[in-house]
């Protein structure tokens, strides 16, 4: 359901900005020459979006406004429809004590463990990403062959790259503890996904390994259309290729670099199928989305969940519109 | 390109409803150890036997994330699978999904079996599962190793971690480092519910989650004990990978050669006697040790048994189907073949069940008087009650809560779940 409800986060913010291209372009152009071309205009262009409003509505609206009135019931996943209207009761409520999500810590502490996640991990991968790029972009022999092979964590379904991991990260039999030992950097076999300090770690590096392809190919692609002429004027001047980089390189690749980001963000929040596969329900991976999952399919308990899921897409709904507002007033700022 | 393949992808949707329609049912079978394989062969004598076809569908190792898989499906209330395989903690929470056995079968179909197995699937008078076969936790132990270093088989968890220790010890100085004592099922799941229970309950007079008149009892001074002796054993007689394995986890170290001791149940005996196995022949299987020298020895009942859907188009075949796998035959095969417990108490005085398996028969108390998880008072929920318990027991053996601190979170947390009654 969270997901659902995070496609639907992300198309319906394509969508607004579609729309506001598309009124601009409607608007603007030739205002003078009268409304008639302009409403016959406005109206092509809804009658090309209906389809996908209509699509949209049905696949992403309505189960998000079926997650809403769910989390304002007690139903459960057995009767659906046997569930009463309590409020806000599934969120928060007074009954001798708090209750409801916004009193458990649990869930606190997996909307932590999320954005803990979603920082260091999205971080890591948007500076490994641009170096394996930056590698890319030069000139080698089989260039073409390392650019297709770099593909391969990304292409891999992250359930099986996950068990695979899974396996090489194993306490007692685990391919990266051996190794660590022969190398004499631990004296003894590190529990990667049982060691509660670890865990986090564990499941870091392995989205780290699966998604940095994605932030390469994207950076890879906005490298390739960078003009050649302000590089041989640094050149010219003789100006530090770090400090080209910084000052050329990074402002022109960085509308790129943000859209990289922001869909790593999306993911990296709403993350459960790698977690889940390493370390299933533990409290010290337990993300948003692993949370609701919980309470929405292991405790039936689908008015609970629904509120969680609920509170999932709102926090990435914030998250979202500050990170798109100050995007784009950093960019706006430096052009 | 397109146009060429369009009739090789219609022929490959036909072929597949084709198939899909030969199958006249649908049984939904546990993989772990040989489970798989013993489900398909009693499956396919049925077939061979009745003229039916069976398609059988394996389903996750860990029985959280089983039910959850079992609860979407009924849930959507869908006839996709006939026949599913339930623990002995779910038939309160599945019983609305799950037909009345009794109006399929003859009336003395349950005469023969267990009959606190039998009660605890009749739901409301209604019989919602066939008992399949039982469980309980057992102490396998290494017979070499033991008599090496002159040591008894552990009769208290004391005893248990002291001869643990001196093997270990004694192991990794004779150069094999990654040699433990103790493995068991760590992972925060059901598997952890059972374990800790089974701690827990096994120290004097018995401490209990929840008592038998929905009492939330697990702020007691047993389980603080049992606790803090387990949590102990964290890098000491166990790796600390043990927090996230489960039976089979636990069985792929032990059967390699590289544990003492290992808590798991009978279905392990049978495996780590194979061809295959590196310890075959040294292996022995006692009851779980007592906790202390006035405990007793405590398992938790676990085991299996056969439910038919409601929302099953052939519910009557179905039932057929349960009630031959469930057969003092098929029981009987699966006893010699893969070391499940049989649920017919006459199996166990068998000669070839008792040759295959001995324990069945010095063990034959533990496997009557196995103590029930809190299911059945709990109700619905229960998974909330045992993801709690599990979840703190976790927390306590990972280092990050002092045992007794963790048993006050978990009394209000229960209380919190319990709210105005189960």
């Amino acid at each position: 359901m969270a997901t659902r409800q995070q496609a639907a986060t992300s198309d319906v913010a394509a969508d607004m900005t579609d729309r506001a291209f598309l009124q601009q372009q409607a608007d603007s152009p030739r205002r003078e020459r009268g409304t008639r071309v302009r409403r016959r205009r406005v109206r092509a262009a809804w009658l090309f979006l209906a389809p996908m409003l209509v699509v949209l509505a049905a696949v992403a609206g309505w189960p998000l406004v079926r997650t809403f009135w769910f989390s304002m019931t007690d139903a459960s996943l057995s009767s659906l429809e046997g569930g009463q209207f309590i409020g806000l009761e599934n969120y928060l409520v007074y009954d001798n004590g708090w209750y409801g999500i916004m009193a458990d810590p649990m869930w606190w502490q997996s909307v932590w463990n999320t954005l803990y996640f979603t920082l260091v991990s999205v971080s890591l991968e948007a500076v490994l990403g641009v170096i394996v790029a930056l590698v890319l972009n030069a000139h080698f022999r089989g260039r073409t062959l390392v650019r297709a092979a770099m593909l391969i964590p990304w292409a891999i379904p992250t359930v099986v790259s996950a068990k695979i991991w899974a396996w090489m990260l194993n306490d007692q039999f685990g391919i990266i503890n051996h190794m660590l030992l022969g190398l004499g950097l631990i004296d003894a076999p590190l529990s990667w996904t049982a060691d509660a300090s670890l865990s986090m770690w564990a499941v870091i590096i392995v989205d780290v390994w699966k998604a940095t392809p994605f932030v390469a190919l994207l950076v890879l692609a906005a490298l390739q259309m960078l003009p050649s002429d302000c590089y041989e004027a640094a050149k010219v001047d003789g100006i530090h290729p770090v400090r080209v980089f910084f000052r050329v390189t990074l402002p022109l690749i960085m509308p790129a670099l943000l859209v990289a980001i922001i869909f790593r963000a999306l993911d990296a929040l709403r993350v459960f199928d790698v977690i889940y596969v390493l370390t299933s329900n533990a409290a010290s991976t337990m993300t948003m989305s692993i949370y609701a999952r919980q309470q929405l399919v292991e405790f039936q308990d689908v008015g609970y969940g629904s509120a969680a899921s609920t509170l999932l897409f709102m926090i990435i709904a914030l998250i979202t519109v500050v990170y798109l507002y100050i995007g784009r007033r950093q960019l706006g700022g430096g052009s | 390109m397109k146009a060429r393949l369009l009739p090789a992808g219609f022929l490959l949707v036909v072929a597949s409803a084709g198939q899909a329609q030969a199958a006249d049912l649908t049984i939904s079978c546990g993989a772990v150890g040989a489970e798989l394989q013993l489900c398909q062969a009693g499956v396919a004598r049925w077939e061979a036997q009745s003229g039916h076809s069976v398609e059988v569908v394996s389903t996750p190792n860990s029985a959280t994330e089983r039910l959850s898989l079992y609860q979407q499906i009924l849930g959507a209330q869908s006839s996709d699978i006939d026949v599913l395989q339930i623990d002995v903690v779910w038939p309160g929470m599945l019983a609305p999904h799950l037909v009345d056995l009794n109006q399929y079968l003859p009336t003395n179909a349950t005469q023969d079996f267990f009959q606190s197995i039998v009660d605890n699937n009749t739901v409301d008078g209604r019989l919602v599962a066939m008992p399949w076969f039982t469980d309980a936790g057992v102490l396998y132990y290494r017979k070499d190793l033991l008599d090496k270093y002159g040591l008894e088989v552990p009769a208290t968890w004391q005893q248990l971690t002291e001869a643990a220790r001196t093997v270990q010890a004694g192991e990794r100085e004779a150069g094999n480092s990654g040699f433990w004592g103790y493995v068991f099922q760590g992972r925060a799941y059901e598997g952890l519910t059972v374990n800790a229970l089974e701690w827990i309950a096994s120290y004097p007079e018995g401490g209990t989650i929840v008592n038998d008149q929905g009492d939330i009892t697990i702020d007691n001074p047993q389980a603080a004990q049992a606790l803090t002796l387990a949590a102990s054993w964290i890098n000491d007689i166990s790796p600390q990978g043990v927090l996230n394995y489960t039976e089979e986890e636990a069985r792929g170290v032990f059967q390699s050669g590289n544990a003492l001791f290992m808590r798991n149940w009978p279905y392990a005996w049978d495996l780590v006697q194979s061809e295959q196995s590196d310890i075959r022949d040294n292996v022995g299987v006692v009851a779980l040790p007592a906790g202390g020298e006035n405990g007793q020895s405590a398992a938790v009942l676990g085991g299996w048994n056969l439910a038919v859907s409601r929302y099953s188009e052939h519910p009557q075949l179905a039932a057929e189907l349960v009630a031959f796998l469930t057969s003092p035959e098929e029981q009987k095969r699966r006893a010699i073949d893969g070391s499940y417990n049989p649920t017919l108490p006459a199996l166990y005085q068998d000669e070839e069940v008792l040759a295959a398996v001995p324990f069945f028969g010095t063990l034959y108390n533990t496997f009557t008087s196995a103590i029930p998880r809190p299911s059945a008072v709990t109700g619905d929920k229960y998974p909330r009650v045992s993801n709690a318990f599990f979840n703190t027991v976790h927390e306590v053996l990972s280092g990050n809560t002092e045992a007794q601190q963790g048993l006050d979170g978990l009394q209000s947390e229960l209380r919190r779940i319990k709210g105005r009654g189960w």
